[in-house]
């Protein structure tokens, strides 16, 4: 099964700052990491790959310095990875970008000399949140999709996917090829073993740009190719200054919070 | 680019799921209301399943003008492929300026998959909704970065523009039975053949008992309660305030609770009127799950504990100690005789 893995490189959400005085957010010094949301669908992808052989391919559309996150992925089991950069798809919104990632899947494939079988994402990224790209390739390819999977197992040339819905989940199967968003997996991601991952640093990453794309329509890439637009964009101010009990005896405490509640007709 | 005058109204997408609505589409009627007045246009509504031409007829009483209704066998249950094909066919139609979906996993699934198909913009779970004086064009707020940033997206130039909008953000408005609205029947199918994914199993994992996503008040535990026995304690709490209990992925990760009880980034986002943090230090993932409620009481031994920052009122102490007394002040306000 050949499977193509879209990947991001996102700063790590976890370790961003808000300046306290500018409310704007601190970059300088946050840590790249390859989002992780799509570490999952790496994961389920290699090991797909180890039972059914062919070969994992992943893509990440970004700077130059995405190629780091892309070697990450070689390290944890990816045959091959391909970065997209170039200066028409800066300022891409979710539609340019799945209509560039579409068109680069297609290159990818003609020079892999293969056709994938699957197509799988993170449900998200987690700097953007939109969960919107990897549906948006799946129409631009005309492939069905599965969202928010909890769970991928190949039976009989068909995949059967754990779908996470509201009260429980569902067991979807679906011909392929096919795109499929993951949430989180029974499994966690591997950690990349010292060899691999001395290789991985060595690795060349082949840089996919809009001259490499041949049938890309320039017109529906980067900032004017985008029909969203951001207008504004700000922190929002986190500190309630809300009243903390503090070396306070617990009963006390708990009184004081139950008469507060009570009195705001909360409880 | 299509003409932007051909474009006209404001849609509302109302999901259903076993012939009942969500919550969400009716909240979405209700923000909308007041823009569609603001902009002396039509709030319509579209409903799609099966059996659901009561929901058609509730939809008015929310507050659409008219209803578009397609109402067939196929439609029973959620498949992106025929979903898509319907609402599409629906836009091509009737070409709506604006088209809201409720930002569920079905929604957040069928909205990119038609903005792409029409080539439009789509703006992601949105937590703010207006209108932009100066152009008249809607102005879609959405968090990012983990909820760090918010942006002001538009979508000048495509029609519709559309956006899928967080539930529980807005509050449903008072049902009017006396309000009068159109509904017209669309005689839309979908062959078998269309639809790609087939529906293998549903598992219900504890059906409504864990329905976060509405509860009005939700009591969650963290790392911080030590242990899945522990976790007594936080339903207990929960059994007094009448509430949901959730928890953060350290919980789940930990395997003291299943997945389904997850609020946060990876898990559901909720939006009570209290939400009750136990032993949850306040991790940027988890507190994008709770930006929308109302109130939020956190209890924590660290004072540090960024769970504070969002609290707005706390207890600085031992949960051991701080969760039995909250039990024992709650339950002498809160009358046993109410269900």
């Amino acid at each position: 099964m050949n499977i193509c893995v879209c990947v991001k490189q996102v700063p790590d959400t976890a370790e961003i700052r808000i300046d306290p005085v500018t409310h704007t957010l601190i970059r300088a010094g946050v840590p790249s990491i390859v989002n992780p949301f799509d570490t999952y669908a790496l994961e389920a992808a290699v090991r797909l790959k180890e039972k059914l052989g062919g070969r994992v391919v992943v893509i990440s559309m970004g700077p130059p310095q995405a190629a780091e996150a892309i070697r990450s992925c070689l390290a944890v089991g990816a045959d091959e990875g391909y970065l997209i950069s170039g200066r028409k798809f800066g300022g891409s919104d979710t539609l340019a970008t799945s209509y560039i990632l579409s068109e680069a899947i297609k290159a990818v494939e003609k020079r892999e000399n293969l056709r994938f079988d699957l197509i799988v994402a993170g449900k998200q990224a987690v700097d953007g949140d939109t969960a919107q790209v990897a549906p948006e390739i799946a129409e631009h390819l005309h492939l069905p999709q599965v969202t928010y999977a909890l769970d991928i197992v190949e039976q009989n040339g068909e995949l059967r996917i754990k779908r996470d819905c509201h009260s429980g989940y569902d067991i979807l199967s679906v011909p392929l090829p096919a795109v499929v968003t993951v949430v989180r997996l029974p499994y966690e991601p591997r950690y990349p073993s010292i060899g691999p991952w001395r290789e991985s640093k060595k690795r060349t990453i082949p840089v996919l740009s809009e001259a490499d794309l041949e049938t890309i329509d320039l017109s529906r890439c980067g900032l004017s190719g985008s029909p969203t637009k951001v207008k504004k964009s700000y922190t929002p101010v986190r500190d309630k200054h809300g009243t903390i009990f503090s070396k306070v005896p617990a009963e006390q405490a708990a009184e004081k919070v139950a008469s507060m509640l009570s009195e705001a007709g909360i409880i | 680019m299509n003409q932007l005058n051909e474009y006209k109204n404001m849609w509302v997408y109302i999901e259903t799921e076993g012939g009942k609505p969500k919550s969400v589409g009716y909240e979405l009627l209700s923000a909308a209301r007041p823009l569609a007045d603001r902009k002396c246009c039509e709030l319509v509504a579209v409903v799609i399943g099966h059996q659901v031409e009561s929901v058609a007829a509730e939809a008015v009483g929310y507050g659409a003008d008219r209803v578009l209704l397609i109402d067939a066998p196929e439609f029973a249950s959620y498949t992106t492929d025929a979903f898509a094909n319907a609402l599409v066919a629906l836009v091509e139609k009737y070409r709506p300026e604006t088209l809201m979906i409720g930002a569920t996993n079905n929604g957040r699934d069928l909205a990119p998959r038609v903005a792409a198909r029409i080539k439009t913009g789509l703006t992601a779970d949105c937590t703010e909704i207006g209108i932009d004086e100066e152009t008249g064009n809607m102005a879609w707020t959405r968090p990012t970065f983990g909820g760090n940033l918010m942006a002001v997206i538009m979508c000048p130039d495509h029609r519709p523009q559309m956006g899928t909008v967080r539930p529980g953000v807005f509050r449903k408005g008072a049902f009017d039975a006396s309000r009068r609205g159109e509904i017209v029947r669309e005689d839309f199918r979908v062959f078998p053949d269309e639809i790609r994914t087939k529906l293998i199993e549903r598992v219900q994992e504890v059906a409504d008992a864990v329905n976060l996503e509405e509860a009005e008040i939700i009591v969650a535990g963290g790392r911080g309660v030590g242990s899945a026995d522990n976790f007594r304690l936080i339903h207990e709490l929960a059994e007094v305030l009448g509430a949901k209990v959730g928890c953060s992925r350290a919980v789940v990760d930990a395997g003291w609770l299943s997945h389904i009880h997850q609020v946060g980034q990876s898990g559901k986002t909720v939006t009570p009127r209290l939400y009750v943090a136990v032993g949850i230090s306040g991790a940027i993932q988890h507190l994008a799950g709770i930006a929308g409620a109302e109130k939020v009481l956190a209890v924590n031994k660290d004072p540090e504990a960024p769970i504070f920052s969002v609290a707005d009122v706390g207890i600085v102490g031992d949960l051991n100690e701080v969760v039995p007394a909250l039990i024992t002040a709650f339950r002498k306000r809160t009358n046993p005789a109410k269900p």
